[in-house]
């Protein structure tokens, strides 16, 4: 099976700047995908490499097995929606409908037409008098109307007001509920993503600290509290990630496939934002001490 | 592409047709009359006459408005390739990356080199056309007036032919070329810069530049001119120019007589019989107060100088409007394949 993003080595350096550097990624088909990272972390050089909007400056990016915009066949399989949902506005809404069935051979006009009126927009209203969730949504809704195997969206909520928000998500929930399409998606909160993600990439500082499937990241991921002691006392199969410690407690956030069955430590699960900010954080600041586990996810950053 | 492209210059393209419908109204009416005014002047019948009746037909013009409209009529040919560039060329693909709407665009499933190579195409055809018909418009209102400066002799106008450099550019199939030219110009300027604005600016320093430096340095030479010496006659010489400076020996500028109507004379030179340029010094007889002008003027016939004239003759006006329309629509095509290899390299 193709993978949706087949990444490697790829990076991309604007001027002497790595905006994205080393990043190897497989994104199995059929996921809901969530690329989480700060402002500036890499999102939209990974989104438009992936696009073909940018060629990488090093490595190669595969898009569902093909080379990204080669061609009408490639572009036709991709659905992008852009950084701040670009759109004409001096066209109305029908007008960009018409766009997108001049311009797409699997064009679902239906479903277009569809999406417009439970919207509740008028088509013949020009697109630059929307406010910027129906700009979302229109773009959105050119996006998935060319039938897409893989719909791709640069912080496509960022700039939306809550309700515009859930509405937004509520279209894309319905989207991928009712076809086949896999879904990348990225925003610099990880609290957008919870509802809809089932896989995760977490970039920071250019660099790809975390990916997997949220339900596997979860289980992987324990956090242990207890009597303070030195983190490299514990055994090598839990890899840690965190280490912080009071004066008389250390909390412990370890990843290991196994159960940690210490009676001495108190185990709980970590939620997926915390673990988000967990390796975040492992990625901006560089901790000190005797954590010698971790010392190959900080080789990777340096 | 062909829908959103006609979409999109939709407007541009509505406008600028009610502009040309109503100047072919207003130049069909006046040029009615001008048409008129020729033939009952006698200038489409005359035989032997021509030359004199040309100068009156022209000197008539000086005091209606026809004359004001002849050189509206020039001003807007020139003006029309560098607005085309600057209004149509410049934004058409700047506007995109100014708005981002190209992320759009270069995401439907038509690729980039399509996109662009439609857009280029069909607003550059769009753009010839409007030049095009204006060209023809206005060619055909002026061409009673044109036949008339041909005669040359007409000497209010002798400067106006269809061949000298201010006319030949408003007439004809250059202004194609040109409209092409500026077009391509100007979505080159905007792919590179990716701004409107500046783009507009430097379309239009680089077109006005390329404007002149054609009928000056480039159209003499399209064809090779013609070269034709004749003894050079005092008696009928336009011009003798004596300058002395100081106490150096005086000089003698001598430009001869021609009669070439309608021609587009290069260089005017007066040579000694072994061919080097005639600058004097000139004798007495051309220098002193009592001597009388005959004397200078037998003086110089006895010098048997001859007169070399570089021109391109009146019959070489079509063949000189392909060669530069040629050069200009082979600029645009390269601007043009310029403009669709840097889209589809170009990233984000």
């Amino acid at each position: 099976m193709t993978a949706a993003i087949e990444a490697s080595g790829l990076g991309k350096k604007y001027g002497r700047r790595w905006a994205l550097s080393d990043c190897t990624l497989s994104i199995p088909v059929g996921r809901v995908v969530g690329l989480v990272g700060p402002n500036g972390a890499g999102k939209t050089t990974l989104l438009n490499l992936a696009t073909g909007m940018l060629a990488p400056t090093t490595g190669s990016i595969r898009v569902l097995g093909g080379e990204p915009a080669s061609g009408p066949d490639q572009l036709a399989r991709v659905g992008y929606v852009a950084q701040d949902a670009p759109v004409y506005a001096g066209l109305s809404i029908a007008d960009h409908l018409r766009l997108g069935a001049h311009l797409n051979p699997g064009w679902d006009a239906d479903l277009a037409a569809q999406r417009i009126s439970r919207l509740g927009l008028t088509p013949s209203q020009k697109a630059g008098t929307l406010s910027g969730g129906q700009r979302a949504q229109l773009a959105l809704t050119l996006a998935i109307a060319k039938r897409p195997e893989l719909l791709i969206l640069d912080e496509p909520i960022a700039s939306l007001d809550p309700l515009a928000r859930r509405e937004f998500l509520q279209v894309l929930m319905e989207t991928t509920a009712e076809s086949e399409v896999s879904v990348i998606m990225s925003s610099h909160l990880v609290a957008d993503l919870e509802r809809i993600a089932d896989y995760l990439v977490v970039l920071m500082g250019s660099r790809v600290q975390l990916a997997g499937e949220v339900d596997q990241l979860l289980a992987s991921h324990q956090l242990l509290t207890g009597v303070r002691r030195d983190p490299g006392s514990l055994p090598a199969s839990l890899h840690i990630v965190t280490a912080s410690h009071t004066e008389r407690q250390s909390t412990i956030l370890v990843r290991s496939d196994e159960p940690v069955l210490d009676p001495s430590w108190s185990v709980s699960q970590i939620d997926l934002e915390d673990l988000v900010l967990a390796y975040m954080g492992l990625a901006r600041t560089e901790p000190a001490g005797p954590v010698a586990p971790t010392a190959k996810i900080l080789e990777e950053k340096r | 592409m062909i829908w959103l492209t006609w979409r999109q210059f939709r407007g541009q393209a509505i406008t600028s047709a009610a502009v040309l419908a109503v100047l072919a109204i207003a130049l069909g009416i006046t040029g009615h009359g001008l048409v008129s005014r020729y033939d009952q002047i006698g200038l489409g019948t005359c035989q032997a006459t021509c030359t004199s009746l040309a100068a009156k037909f022209i000197d008539e013009l000086q005091v209606g408005h026809y004359s004001t409209m002849f050189f509206a009529g020039l001003a807007l040919m020139y003006a029309v390739p560098a607005l085309i560039g600057i209004f149509w060329g410049a934004p058409l693909i700047a506007r995109e990356f100014e708005h981002g709407t190209h992320r759009l665009a270069w995401n439907q499933s038509v690729s980039r080199s399509r996109w662009a190579a439609v857009k280029l195409g069909l607003v550059g055809l769009a753009a010839v056309a409007t030049a095009g018909l204006l060209s023809l418009m206005i060619s055909w209102w002026a061409s009673p007036i044109d036949h008339a400066l041909n005669y040359g002799a007409a000497n209010t106008g002798a400067g106006y032919s269809q061949l000298s450099p201010l006319v030949f550019a408003a007439r004809g199939i250059a202004p194609l070329g040109y409209a092409a030219f500026a077009f391509a110009l100007g979505v080159t300027a905007g792919v590179l810069i990716r701004r409107t604005v500046p783009a507009m600016a430097v379309t239009l320093v680089i077109f006005a530049g390329v404007q002149i430096l054609m009928p000056t340095v480039v159209r003499p030479h399209l064809i090779l001119p013609v070269q034709a010496t004749a003894p050079f006659n005092a008696n009928t010489a336009d011009d003798f120019v004596i300058t002395s400076q100081g106490n150096g020996p005086a000089t003698m500028m001598l430009t001869g007589n021609y009669s070439r109507p309608g021609a587009w004379i290069l260089s005017n030179q007066t040579i000694t019989p072994s061919g080097r340029l005639f600058d004097g010094p000139p004798a007495r007889a051309c220098t002193s107060n009592s001597a009388s002008p005959q004397a200078c003027d037998n003086w110089v016939n006895s010098l048997h100088l001859r007169q070399l004239i570089t021109y391109q003759p009146a019959s070489r006006f079509w063949p000189l409007q392909f060669a530069e329309t040629g050069v200009y629509l082979v600029l645009a095509v390269a601007l043009g394949a310029l403009c669709t290899w840097r889209i589809r390299r170009r990233r984000a």
